[in-house]
């Protein structure tokens, strides 16, 4: 999925405990990601609004978040495609936004130790929520526990929601009536905003992420407008160097992937 | 059919990332340089996506609706730290009434 984490007040709890506590009962645990897996899990069935108010079938939008499942890439696919761009472009932009689950990957592989065999199948769950859970336990007993109940848990209910979704939203008729072609901007918006607190290069990032997309619908053909925004990125940091050159302060923004590892 | 394939094409994409992560020594990839792009591309792809959708109409236009008044309603509740649920009902709910006046 996404960083639905952060704004999910439940998560609140789970790092709160971690901290100070050395060691945490397997109890605990469960409980802290059985929360995050049935409140996340519930805005599957925005995904399978969002699905169906692009017109993808039914099976599509449910083969999605069985085989995706990783919920930025699944909404930023059926936008695309419902804006009429090209298949390689769309899925562009769904694997750009599915790269940070590499680097979860990363933190997650020391930590739980799994056995080779069983990777191939873990990996699935690799993602926002199963990292922030699991990343905040002190052992590795704990770690096992949150990112098995945590994975397994979103997943059963990620994707009976989007079935819930797709089916709900078909039966509705016109989406658009009911207002339901705000549900993905407003996912967006939701996954982005708590990544806006970071900092100034965070916020810049955005803003000419915005300007370039929005400058470029005109002209450029669909799907590659949300591509070109990634060329805020290299601006932003050559804006982040030179201000650190000129100011040499500590670097005071770090990433929230940092704190939790 | 394009529709499967950019569904398929996803899937076996994503998969790969995440199970890339898991399997690689950390060393390989975690270098600040890639980090820090992984970090920050996100970013970028959500708040074009938020403006794309909120502001397109059609392939090549731009539009000021009802949308745009489900988006703010949605950001004054993600303001008030209101769960991710709660957001996206919000821009539903006003989007359609916004609709209906």
């Amino acid at each position: 999925m996404t960083a639905l984490h952060q704004s999910d007040p439940s998560l609140g709890t789970v790092s709160a405990g971690s901290g100070a506590a050395p060691r945490r009962s397997d109890r605990a645990v469960v409980r802290d990601s059985l929360t995050v897996g049935l409140t996340v899990g519930v805005s599957g069935t925005a995904f399978g609004v969002a699905g169906a108010t692009a017109h993808l079938t039914v099976l599509q939008t449910c083969v999605l978040s069985l085989l995706v499942f990783t919920g930025a890439s699944q909404f930023a696919l059926v936008g695309a495609l419902a804006a009429g761009a090209a298949v390689p472009a769309a899925v562009a932009g769904a694997l750009f936004l599915g790269l940070r689950n590499v680097f979860y990957g990363l933190r997650l592989g020391p930590r739980l130790e799994l056995p080779r065999l069983l990777r191939p199948l873990a990996a699935q769950t690799v993602i926002d929520e199963t990292a922030a859970v699991t990343l905040v336990q002190p052992d590795r007993r704990s770690a096992r526990i949150g990112f098995a109940t945590t994975g397994i848990s979103l997943y059963l209910v990620w994707n009976l929601a989007t079935l819930a979704g797709a089916l709900g939203a078909g039966a509705l008729g016109n989406p658009a009536r009911y207002g339901l072609d705000a549900a993905g901007p407003a996912v967006f918006l939701a996954l982005l905003s708590p990544r806006l607190r970071e900092g100034g290069t965070e916020r810049l990032v955005a803003l000419v992420g915005v300007v370039l997309a929005l400058a470029a619908v005109p002209v450029l053909p669909a799907g590659l407008p949300v591509l070109l925004a990634l060329a805020a990125v290299p601006l932003a940091l050559l804006v982040e160097r030179s201000r650190s050159e000129s100011k040499p302060e500590p670097e005071s923004e770090s990433e929230p992937e940092e704190d939790r590892a | 059919m394009s529709v499967w394939i950019a569904v398929l094409a996803t899937a076996a994409g994503c998969y790969l990332c995440k199970l890339l992560g898991l399997s690689v020594p950390a060393g390989l990839l975690d270098r600040p340089a890639v980090r820090r792009f992984a970090a920050l591309a996100p970013i970028a792809l959500l708040a074009a996506l938020t403006a794309l959708q909120t502001f397109g109409r059609g392939t090549h236009g731009l539009t000021l609706d009802a949308r745009a008044l489900g988006l703010a309603a949605a950001g004054l509740a993600l303001w008030r730290r209101a769960p991710f649920l709660v957001v996206v009902l919000v821009a539903v709910v006003v989007t359609a009434l916004a609709r209906l006046v």
